[in-house]
């Protein structure tokens, strides 16, 4: 593509009128940020944009709706995850039961390196129990690279109970659903 | 040379320097703050020494306008390392920083920045032959840039040298003879005497408008300010003469740039506004109590910062010089466009007499 450049004319060339549209330009900006208020940063430690829908944070561990970890520790994740951020400890043959009734097992030990995540989410994708969420945390930050590593209690306290996904109560209720099949008029 | 005069003079250049000094690190404060505005940002507003928070209302308010950041950024070149590269021509790259601020401060001397102040007239040295003695020296401010690219034996500070040679001479003849209306008309290269007859006469700004416009250009040239940073012109290389540089030596640097644009805001205050004089209330004489002499410092000081931030404004406005717009805009507009104008002045006051 040929841009055709038209010759400047006089005035143009005088380089009045573009000083004269610099100052102005510049002049409306700078008065909009004194004045007005209309500066487009934000003050980050003390201002914090709201996290959107959808946003993939740190991921954490969540419990049921009954307050019982929801993990089962089948490994899937720890098996899945591209940078092995996680390590999963399983109770073995003579561990502790699950909190809750319907599982089998639950993890001895649950560890996320956060020096490793990358928080590509496939962790929460494959989970078969939901039990693992990228939640909206995005700064994570520590003073030595032990602190990073999260344990089971942590990721736990700080991932709390998930209310939206609650896969065994609906579980029941379809198995209940089932039982009643053929309507009773 | 009796004793008195060595001690006036040894306070007045401390104070002088000093007080340049302290205008170019705010300059830099100035400058960050400015740019931060027109490009809707907010600029430094962080620092502070940590009694500052104890103070109420006005510290919090200090802070946020930054005025402690040059403080800060002063300590971080000290405490940086000073690194040398190993391919230095290591004499040049010592001197280099030295050379390049030296002018800048020696410019200020035959400023006159006040009247009197008891018997003690307000300028280092009162030359008759101020004008020449400036350009004199202010060309000799290249040498530090030139010889910072030169040692850097590095391609970047290299092109940054060969640029700044070729645009410091050129701009310089055009700054040179824009000037020289102005001394047709004061009919004195003093700069006390030339205060004196703007004082009598009014701003020489009203009778040489095209000079002012020339002489201000070419001191954006002169100081390596955008639009005319093509020495340093951080897109195209790196950051100019003084990439190798770091610590002190670099601080050194940013240092005679700021200086330098203090001494041209400071001869355009002298040249073109009236220096410490304003045409009312009578600041126009010679002071004759200490009060008045310091508040024609203020007068001369605060001419000077109105002309720095339009330096510091106009970087933030207009995008660099092409290289050969730069020499065409030098040699072809300004060069020609300052003859006609030394010759028109001539012919008016031929004329008149």
């Amino acid at each position: 593509m040929i841009v055709n450049r038209k010759p400047l004319t006089f005035w143009e060339r005088l380089y009045l009128p573009a000083i004269v549209g610099g100052f102005k330009v510049t002049f409306r900006h700078a008065w909009r940020t004194l004045f007005e208020g209309k500066k487009v940063t934000m003050e980050y430690p003390e201002q914090k944009w709201t996290v959107p829908e959808g946003y993939r944070g740190a991921p954490y561990l969540v419990r049921d709706q009954e307050g019982s970890t929801k993990c089962v520790s089948c490994q899937l994740c720890e098996f899945v995850c591209p940078p092995k951020a996680i390590t999963i400890t399983p109770p073995g043959p003579a561990g502790r039961l699950a909190d809750r009734s319907n599982a089998e097992k639950m993890p001895q030990e649950f560890e996320i390196n956060f020096l490793r995540c990358i928080y590509c989410g496939l962790c929460q994708e494959v989970c078969p129990e939901e039990a693992i969420f990228l939640l909206k945390d995005y700064s994570i930050t520590g003073h030595s690279r032990q602190e990073l590593i999260f344990n089971k209690e942590k990721l736990l306290s700080l991932g709390g109970v998930h209310a939206g996904v609650q896969k065994w109560k609906h579980k029941a209720e379809e198995a209940k659903e089932q039982e009643d099949f053929p309507v009773k008029v | 040379m009796d004793l008195k005069f060595i001690i006036f003079s040894v306070v007045k250049i401390a104070l002088a320097i000093g007080v340049l000094h302290a205008i170019a690190a705010y300059a830099v404060l100035v400058e960050r703050k400015v740019s931060a505005w027109i490009q809707d940002r907010v600029g430094p507003n962080r620092v502070a020494p940590p009694f500052v928070k104890y103070i109420p209302i006005i510290g919090p308010v200090l802070t946020r306008w930054g005025v402690f950041q040059p403080l800060a950024d002063g300590l971080k070149f000290m405490l940086k390392e000073d690194f040398t590269p190993a391919g230095v021509h290591k004499a040049y790259f010592w001197l280099a920083p030295a050379i390049a601020i030296i002018p800048s401060l020696l410019v200020i001397a035959v400023i006159p920045f006040g009247s009197y102040m008891g018997d003690q007239k307000m300028v280092i040295a009162d030359l008759n032959v101020g004008i020449l003695y400036t350009f004199g020296i202010v060309s000799l401010g290249v040498y530090g840039i030139v010889l910072a690219g030169y040692a850097a034996n590095s391609k970047f500070p290299f092109f940054g040298g060969i640029r700044s040679s070729a645009q410091m001479i050129s701009y310089e003849i055009a700054m040179g003879m824009s000037v020289i209306p102005v001394l047709l008309i004061a009919g004195n290269l003093n700069l006390s005497t030339i205060i004196t007859w703007q004082a009598q006469h009014g701003w020489l700004v009203i009778y040489a408008p095209l000079s002012f416009i020339i002489f201000l250009v070419s001191g954006f040239a002169e100081t390596n300010r955008l639009p005319f940073d093509l020495p340093e012109a951080e897109t195209e290389l790196v950051g100019g003469y003084h990439t190798e540089y770091s610590s002190m030596k670099f601080a050194l640097f940013f240092l005679a740039e700021y200086s330098n644009m203090a001494a041209a805001a400071g001869m355009m205050t002298t040249l073109f506004f009236g220096g410490w004089t304003l045409p009312f209330w009578g600041l126009d004489q010679p002071a004759h109590s200490i009060g008045i002499g310091v508040l024609q410092i203020i007068i001369f000081l605060a001419k000077m910062c109105a002309l720095m931030t339009v330096f510091i404004w106009v970087r933030w406005m207009f995008p660099r010089f092409r290289y050969d717009q730069l020499m065409d805009l030098g040699w072809r507009r300004f060069v020609p466009l300052a003859l006609v104008n030394i010759l028109v002045t001539a012919i008016v006051l031929w004329a008149k007499s």
